[in-house]
């Protein structure tokens, strides 16, 4: 199990065990975090899951994809540590990672 | 006063299901009409994810949703449904003829139907500009905030802010830079979903110092009584740029909303339509509804569902249609009469 601490805009913290294979924003809706919306499922077709990666991590989560950069044009206030938490896969590498979420979902 | 439209049935819907239900229909002798509200067809399949993989679709391990498009317009084209696009439909008066079922149908483009059964394949509902996150932005929609183009010569001698990076934003930074006091589009990062060329031909303009091109996102509008004076853009480095503006379109994708079917006095359990399971008709004789837009106990949200209830929905309406035929099953791999109408006998 991989744990991933899930800040919401008011700044108050939930400290999940997410299951590897799964991926940051299924985790989320599992366990209740608010704050994820993922209208779409984690087709990748919404920007409503979209989430801020903690400084510590965005070298080890990785860029967005092609796919997910055309998806978060259309997401709030995107800044350079955003991804869109359907897209990426929990793996042990990510244990203690923590992803901030925005105060507005598309 | 404008001219009725006489036919069977009127698809509301050009989505998979749309489409398909053209084929079951058919098969039968029923004609139809679809309306929908994009300029083509093919629903959240080529609107959401034309080029994604699809692969539940019985018959194909993987097929794009494109593509699953594609086919089924070949596949109904023996049929030649007429497509109404850019449309939706509106209002739904009972007009009761002989016992039967019988429909008046309006769209919000002025276009009447008279039909013997409504199919309701909306899918998610009718796709509309989605409203970008910008903070009070609604005050300003219809007067200086626009998210379609309807008149270019309303453009004329403005100030336009074009914010986005596919198609519909090129496109119209292309058409209307010519006759715009200054354009200006606004995009995330420098580099855009649209065809090269669009985007080839924006960059030429912007060398030329006929347009700008700002990277960064809209945080603020400012203006007065419904009316933009000035957007402030945000760069990615941090500076805030603000651009004259008394026109901004912002092309943000689109979002599903049931509309005004919700009126047509159907039962309806959180925006979908209940149906039965025999015909996948709702509660009223004659308007069916079939595709992720209905609800029946087991139900699932795929194609292949909408696919089988079609199918069946159209041995209803064969009733409506012709209540004096009688309907034998037949098969297309047997029967000559069936093979004649597909053009393959």
């Amino acid at each position: 199990m991989v744990k991933i601490t899930y800040v919401d805009s008011h700044g108050a913290s939930r400290e999940v065990e997410a299951e590897e294979g799964s991926t940051v924003m299924e985790s989320a809706i599992r366990n209740s975090v608010p704050e994820i919306v993922a209208e779409c499922g984690g087709a990748c077709a919404c920007a409503t899951c979209h989430v801020y990666v903690g400084e510590e991590f965005t070298d080890i989560v990785g860029r967005p994809s092609q796919m997910e950069e055309d998806m978060l044009d259309f997401a709030y206030e995107v800044k350079p540590n955003s991804r869109l938490s359907c897209q990426i896969k929990v793996r042990p590498e990510l244990d203690g990672l923590t992803v901030t979420t925005p105060p507005q979902q598309g | 006063m404008n001219d009725v439209i006489e036919t069977d049935v009127l698809i509301v819907g050009a989505g998979p299901i749309g489409l398909f239900a053209v084929f079951e229909l058919g098969l039968l002798d029923i004609r139809a009409h679809l309306v929908d509200i994009l300029p083509k067809a093919g629903g959240q399949c080529s609107e959401l994810y034309p080029e994604k993989p699809i692969y539940d679709i019985p018959g194909f391990p993987i097929v794009t949703g494109q593509g699953l498009v594609e086919n089924l317009e070949k596949q109904i084209e023996p049929f030649h449904p007429t497509f109404h696009f850019g449309e939706m439909v509106e209002s739904l008066t009972p007009t009761c003829v002989d016992g039967g079922p019988r429909f008046k149908i309006t769209t919000d483009n002025g276009k009447t139907f008279d039909v013997k059964s409504v199919m309701i394949a909306a899918g998610g509902g009718s796709f509309q500009p989605k409203r970008p996150p910008i903070a009070g932005i609604d005050a300003y929609e219809g007067k200086s905030v626009f998210y379609a183009v309807r008149k270019m010569e309303e453009y004329r001698g403005r100030d336009i802010v074009i914010v986005g990076g596919g198609d519909s934003a090129l496109d119209w930074t292309l058409n209307l830079q010519p006759i715009a006091k200054r354009l200006t589009l606004v995009h995330r990062r420098d580099d855009f979903r649209a065809a090269p060329h669009s985007v080839n031909a924006m960059r030429e303009l912007v060398g030329a110092g006929n347009m700008d091109l700002i990277i960064g996102q809209t945080s603020k509008l400012t203006g007065a009584d419904g009316q933009l004076s000035s957007v402030t853009i945000k760069t990615n480095d941090g500076t805030e740029k603000e651009v004259a503006c008394d026109r901004l379109i912002p092309f943000f994708g689109l979002t599903m909303k049931l509309g005004p079917v919700a009126n047509w006095g159907l039962n309806l359990h959180e925006n979908l339509v209940p149906v039965d399971t025999e015909k996948f008709e709702t509660n009223v004789p004659g308007i069916f509804a079939v595709g992720d837009i209905n609800h029946y106990p087991g139900k699932l949200k795929l194609i292949l569902s909408g696919f089988h209830e079609a199918a069946l929905a159209a041995q209803k309406v064969h009733r409506y249609v012709y209540p004096d035929k009688k309907l034998t099953f037949q098969y297309t791999t047997s029967s000559t009469s069936l093979q004649k109408k597909l053009g393959v006998a």
